[in-house]
């Protein structure tokens, strides 16, 4: 179980996130909305630890990980733009994650063909990362993110760069996958039939701030002094 | 922009005169003689000389390994980080580079004990300080472009940031590292300033070599052969070089905007501080050790150098001068200036030649940056052995200093002009003439303002340039034509303790000047040195 406490992050002067609050349970799939610049991608790089928060913790499971290094968090990132590695091909992108834990070759390779047929590349191995269409690039993507068995997927807008048609498709197909691999997800974007489709339980950026702090009137951004000019 | 067809073969056929003459005629002359089958079998059998050859690919190998390790981190920080005065340090770190070696070299002197003096160990110490702006500026470039999600990707999977820094980033600098070493490898292996100043006897190197059999040992036939194999070394080189570099081509994304960040964490703001420390005494020690010891005077200080580089002196046997410091810098002001003229004029000319032709636009421009890769030693020994007979017989004529100079300098004046030229809109010379104005008004209306600038900012190289010349100066020079360089280079060969202050006031000199220049052509370039 992922708990988000209390955290806030501050950008020079501005506040990004203040004292966000989210629960994630064992097999469940949270789906996070809000405008960009709301500080959804900011918060899953707390969640991954790419980002050290000014204040507040993550949980797992009860254990604070708040100070744990991201490569040793077991927690998955999908990105929007996949970020796959370009001097690698699809098989070395797949298994990088088993690759740096050490196993051996023989592991890799078998749990790579098994997560590409998951995925629906089967075979696609040594094809370069370059030639890659939009979808394909995805699916390799998210393929990557779960190969090492992470214990929570994080994913930043993963059909955001997508045709309409292609990415209703994914979507339904992401559903799938998720429930089949049975893992807890945080699911970030900005379109709320995406959520609805892919996610258990939809939340807005700002239900994440009202719950900790529902007595303050101020507004999320007290030091930018532009309190009336943020509407929900 | 069309030209008549007679100022378009003008515009070309100048710069290719005065290359195939000055370079081509020499490179060929080497070539020619140092294909002699006696000479190359006495170079390749002699072990003095195969010494000289292993000294010489392994101190270049070694000073390109230190280089690049020390270069990544500071590339690393100030690629990746936003923090005041970045641009002050980037500008900074970029000295070293544009100083003359003789000034690197000197600098070196006056810093190391004297236990130290005539190590392998001084000269890695300077060839890394000249080239550590190669590795910082070529591998900054790409990190601050390289989107920084790849390697948080590789963090979400698992991979420790060591992990991440083997298994992704290094790979992906790969082209960068591969180019900063390549080119680093070219100036330690052609080195010969910082060689001839802190070798001493004992470590030379094939230019110095060339050098010592032409100037002292008079063996031109086997100069010639160690001349002719330098060539092939080098050139064999650039051909591997460009060969990697196509087969290197990663199609990566990159964010050219750049990715620094401002320090979040207290490690991040302590690597900062610590890199930037570190740049900025790595870069002003040597610099300030050799100001200072331009004030050493016995066990104190004074001003006796300073006195001195006006007085026709310096200690030499039988006390004749060994230098006359100040004539030296009037005479290297002198050569300087007619080397920029040469140099703008051709440069300019040969500029204009490949913006303005379609075809044999290429073809020209490769042929004018072949100096570039050509060391100075083989510049200034191709000219002693051809510029001998009619009818070009300079031999003992002053003029062919600054016409080395503009050899050497050239390449960069095109480099200047060219990117300035190729941006000019033609819509904007299409409406100048539909406005009425003819061809030459055109070109003055609207190429010449472009053109100026850049020329200008060209004029600056090829000053600094011609002012900080060493290898091929040292071929060519005579008495009483002596640069500043050269006289440096004498006063430190007879190292009595005025002698020594007096090389050290005129490096001074020589550095003051050479940065003058360097500071006057990033002012009328109006960028920043930002990646």
């Amino acid at each position: 179980m992922l708990a988000v406490e209390d955290v806030s992050v501050r950008f020079g002067p501005r506040w990004v996130l203040q004292g966000v609050e989210l629960v994630v349970r064992s097999n469940e799939v949270v789906g996070l909305l809000g405008p960009s610049g709301s500080g959804k991608s900011t918060l899953l790089r707390v969640i991954a630890g790419l980002l050290p928060p000014d204040a507040g913790r993550v949980r797992w499971d009860g254990e604070d990980v708040t100070q744990l290094p991201t490569h040793r968090r077991r927690f998955g990132l999908v990105f929007q733009d996949h970020q796959l590695f370009p001097h690698r091909d699809v098989g070395a992108n797949v298994g990088f994650g088993l690759a740096v834990a050490g196993r051996p070759k023989a592991e890799v390779r078998a749990r790579v063909a098994e997560l590409l047929e998951l995925v629906g590349l089967k075979g696609f191995e040594h094809r370069a990362v370059g030639s890659l269409s939009g979808g394909e690039a995805q699916r390799v993507a998210l393929a990557r993110a779960l190969a090492p068995r992470p214990r929570l997927l994080l994913l930043d807008e993963p059909l955001g760069a997508l045709d309409r048609e292609l990415h209703d498709r994914l979507a339904v197909e992401l559903r799938a996958l998720l429930k089949q691999v049975g893992i807890a997800g945080v699911h970030v974007t900005h379109d709320r039939g995406e959520a609805e489709m892919v996610a258990d339980r939809v939340l807005t950026m700002d239900d994440l701030h009202a719950r900790a702090r529902p007595s303050s009137g101020n507004g999320r951004f007290p030091e930018s002094g532009g309190s009336g000019t943020t509407s929900p | 922009m069309r030209l008549a067809p007679a100022v378009r073969i003008a515009l070309a056929v100048v710069p290719l005169t005065f290359l195939a003459c000055f370079f081509g005629w020499p490179v060929v002359a080497i070539i020619a003689r140092g294909l002699s089958v006696d000479a190359v079998r006495e170079v390749l059998t002699d072990p003095g000389l195969r010494s000289v050859a292993w000294f010489t690919l392994w101190q270049a190998a070694a000073s390109t390994l230190l280089t690049v390790a020390a270069g990544l981190l500071p590339a690393y920080v100030l690629a990746r980080f936003r923090f005041p005065g970045r641009a002050i340090v980037l500008a900074l770190v970029t000295v070293p580079f544009v100083l003359p070696t003789v000034v690197v070299g000197a600098a070196f002197l006056a810093l190391l004990p004297p236990s130290l003096d005539q190590t392998v160990a001084a000269i890695l110490a300077a060839h890394v300080y000249f080239n550590l702006a190669v590795v910082i500026r070529t591998v900054g470039t790409l990190w601050a472009q390289l989107d920084p999600r790849l390697e948080e990707a590789a963090r979400t999977l698992g991979a420790s940031p060591l992990q991440v820094m083997w298994r992704v980033t290094l790979p992906l600098l790969r082209p960068a590292i591969v180019a900063a070493a390549s080119i680093t490898f070219l100036f330690t292996f052609t080195s010969f300033g910082v060689i001839r100043i802190l070798g001493g006897p004992r470590h030379v190197t094939l230019e110095v070599e060339i050098w010592r059999l032409t100037t002292q040992a008079f063996q031109l036939p086997t100069a010639a052969a160690l001349a002719f194999l330098q060539l092939l070394a080098v050139t064999g080189l650039m051909v591997w070089w460009s060969g990697a570099q196509q087969r290197q081509a990663v199609a990566l994304r990159l964010r050219p905007r750049g990715t620094a960040a401002v320090p979040r964490t207290s490690g991040q703001r302590f690597l900062v501080g610590a890199t930037v420390a570190a740049l900025v005494a790595v870069v002003a020690v040597p610099l300030s050790r050799l100001v200072v010891g331009s004030f050493t005077q016995g066990d104190g200080y004074g001003f006796a150098a300073w006195r001195a580089l006006a007085a026709d002196s310096g200690d030499g046997p039988a006390n004749r001068p060994v230098a006359d410091p100040l004539d030296a810098v009037i005479t290297s002001l002198r050569f300087a200036a007619i080397a920029t003229v040469l140099a703008v004029v051709i440069g300019g000319a040969a500029a204009c030649a490949i913006a303005y032709s379609r075809r044999g636009a290429h073809l020209l421009d490769a042929g004018l940056m072949l100096p570039l890769g050509t060391s100075a030693v083989t510049v200034g020994f191709g000219l002693l052995i051809t510029m001998d007979r009619r009818p070009l017989d300079l031999r003992g004529s002053w003029v062919l200093i600054p016409i080395a100079h503009a050899v050497v300098a050239v390449p960069f004046v095109v480099r200047a002009v060219l990117p300035n030229l190729r941006s000019i809109d033609p819509r904007l010379r299409d409406a100048a003439a539909t406005l009425g104005a003819a061809p030459g008004r055109v070109w003055r209306e609207i190429d010449l303002p472009f053109l100026r600038r850049a020329l200008v900012a060209g004029a600056g190289f090829a000053f600094a340039i011609s002012l900080g010349e060493f290898g091929a100066t040292s071929f060519l020079t005579r008495v009483g034509d002596q640069t500043m360089p050269i006289a440096i280079g004498r006063l430190l060969g007879r190292p009595s303790a005025l002698n020594l202050s007096q090389a050290y006031a005129l490096a001074t000199v020589l550095m003051v000047l050479t940065l003058a220049a360097v500071l006057a052509v990033d002012r009328l370039r109006g960028e920043s040195s930002t990646f």
